[in-house]
């Protein structure tokens, strides 16, 4: 298939024509008997590994299996923002590496995936709210990420739509901005990957659910039962969130993992009137306006363990009651759409990277409610695992060996991240 | 939204309880003979079904007593609601029991 290109020319002659000549941007193959890697789930995670592989480690033999369609999962459902703003060195060297992956995506993937460094401002609504921002600053400054305090002044400036009134529900006393945070468009991210992952011979199979898995006698990993047959593999992986333990118990481990629901909503396309995402401490909401307009608002997870893929009533009442009062000149805007996906939640809020008890089986997963803005970076690591057979040096950290030797990376605790 | 039943005081908003995840899950002992490995699980593997969930709750805004749901985690129909100290009901649905 001829490789499409996305440059300038083409999308000018394509609207002279009716945009007809764009053709498909990857095949839909039909699985093979054997693979050297397996990557189980099509969300941006698995796809970035295995563009990652077949560009980085010249692994071309490789398939992506997707029990649904493409970004279907949480890449497709997230509220798109990307930021480094972690507070302990091992986060912040992971989560800076993949913004700085971001910053150049669009180029190396030929694919806009809209990334809009908008920066980033955290709302301090108490003296105590202001202390820890501090702290996290130096933190952050510390560990090489880009974060500076703002005053009222400045968050006003920034801001305009927010209550800044001393008489406001939740006044504002401060915050910190981190200026290389943004936003990119969410499907582009798993379209893009896809493409041009597709593009170096990688067989992406969607509609193909994985059911179980084979081992050799020696207890290595073999392959994997799918809805379409057994496919064989030297190496597998696991990047399917939500369902990460389900998938796990399939192989026979556990994981310390929770799954929740966690909302999103999206208002009617208003007039430019926020350039930047903001987030409120005290209330945990945060909101970004798209590029066609509509304001995509995210907040807390859902309060006890869910498969549901919808959300409850309450969470949703706190999050746009919530908006309301902070942001009252938004309180009769109509929402347009609301939804929700199921998010891998570990107890120390860090994503598990690397090795499972079954050899050959890695697996990537507990990103929780954050790991959009990961996927360059989740990618580069697992398949750098998958190829070379250890652990790249920043994801060594992140390993489930972790919960039994008590080097837990408590990111909740220090710098106050909800996943 | 849920309609829990507190054993106390009746069916209630659930905006009133608090989930307190995985119940019946047992401390290994005595400490000084339990693995890292186990104390490990004991600590952090949680079982996360995608089905009938064994977990207890507290009437956080009313009685404050903790018991225990058997709660479908896809559908969130609650199955059975039983004292903290009963083992869990057999299987609902044939997913999932313990
Ligand atoms: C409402 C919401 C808002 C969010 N906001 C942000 C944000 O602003 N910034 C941020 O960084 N992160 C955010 N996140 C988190 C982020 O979306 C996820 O961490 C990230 O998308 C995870 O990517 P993934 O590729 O691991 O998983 P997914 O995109 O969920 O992909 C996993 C895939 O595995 C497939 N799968 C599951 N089981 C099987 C099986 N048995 N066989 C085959 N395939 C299977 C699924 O169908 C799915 O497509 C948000 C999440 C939600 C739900
Ligand atoms: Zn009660």
């Amino acid at each position: 298939m001829a490789k499409l290109d996305y440059s300038g020319w083409r999308v000018v002659r394509e609207g002279l024509r009716s945009q007809s000549g764009w053709g498909e941007a990857w095949r839909n193959p039909e699985p093979r008997a054997a693979y050297d890697a397996i990557i189980v789930g099509g969300g941006g995670h698995g796809l970035a590994t295995a563009y990652y592989l077949a560009k980085t480690h010249g692994m071309r033999n490789v398939a992506v299996l997707e029990k649904g369609w493409l970004g279907g999962g949480n890449t497709g459902r997230n509220t798109t923002v990307i930021r480094s703003n972690y507070y302990y060195r091992e986060s912040a060297a992971l989560y800076d590496m993949s913004l700085k992956l971001y910053e150049g995506l669009a180029r190396e993937l030929n694919y806009n995936v809209m990334f809009s460094q908008r920066g980033m401002i955290t709302l301090a609504h108490s003296r105590h709210d202001l202390e820890a921002a501090a702290r996290w600053v130096k933190a952050m400054r510390i560990n090489g990420v880009d974060t500076v305090m703002v005053d009222t002044k400045e968050i006003a400036r920034r801001v305009p739509i927010l209550d800044m009134s001393p008489e406001a529900r939740f006044p504002v006393m401060g915050g910190f901005l981190q200026k290389r945070a943004g936003t990119a468009r969410h499907d582009a991210v798993a379209w893009g990957y896809a493409r041009a992952a597709d593009a170096l011979g990688v067989d992406i199979i969607q509609q193909c659910e994985v059911t179980g898995f084979r081992r050799a006698t020696d207890g290595t990993i073999a392959g994997v039962d799918t809805s379409r047959g057994p496919i064989a593999a030297r190496s597998v992986a696991l990047a399917v969130a939500g369902h990460s333990t389900t998938l796990a118990e399939m192989a026979g481990f556990r994981l310390p993992v929770t799954s929740y629901a966690l909302q999103a909503f999206v208002t009617e396309p208003l007039k430019p009137v926020l350039d930047t995402v903001v987030l409120s401490l005290a209330t945990g909401v945060y909101l970004s306006q798209s590029d066609k307009g509509g304001l995509v608002i995210g907040g807390a997870l859902d309060l006890y363990p869910s498969y549901a893929q919808r959300g409850n009533m309450p969470m949703a009442r706190n999050v746009l009651g919530a908006v309301a009062q902070q942001f009252p000149r938004l309180g009769r805007v109509r929402l347009l759409r609301q939804w929700a996906g199921i998010v891998d939640v570990v107890q120390d809020s860090s994503p598990i990277l690397g090795a499972t008890p079954i050899p050959n089986l890695l697996i990537n997963c507990g990103w929780g409610t954050g790991g959009f803005k990961a996927i360059p970076a989740g990618g580069t690591l697992l398949a750098h695992h998958m190829a070379t057979g250890a652990p790249h040096p920043l994801a060594a950290p992140f390993s489930l060996a972790r919960f039994s030797t008590g080097a837990l990376i408590d990111e909740a605790a220090a710098s106050g991240i909800a996943h | 939204m849920l309609l829990i039943n507190c054993p106390l005081c009746g069916p209630r908003d659930e905006l009133e309880f608090r989930c307190g995840g995985e119940s019946h899950v047992s401390r290994p002992g005595p400490a000084e003979t339990v693995s890292d490995t186990d104390w490990s699980a004991y600590l952090f593997a949680r079982s996360n079904p995608k089905g009938v969930h064994y977990e207890r709750w507290v009437h956080a805004f009313g009685c404050r007593r903790w018991f225990n749901v058997a709660r479908h985690t896809v559908t969130h129909r609650i199955e059975a609601i039983y004292a903290m100290h009963e083992r869990p009901p057999v299987a609902f649905d044939g997913s999932d029991g313990l």
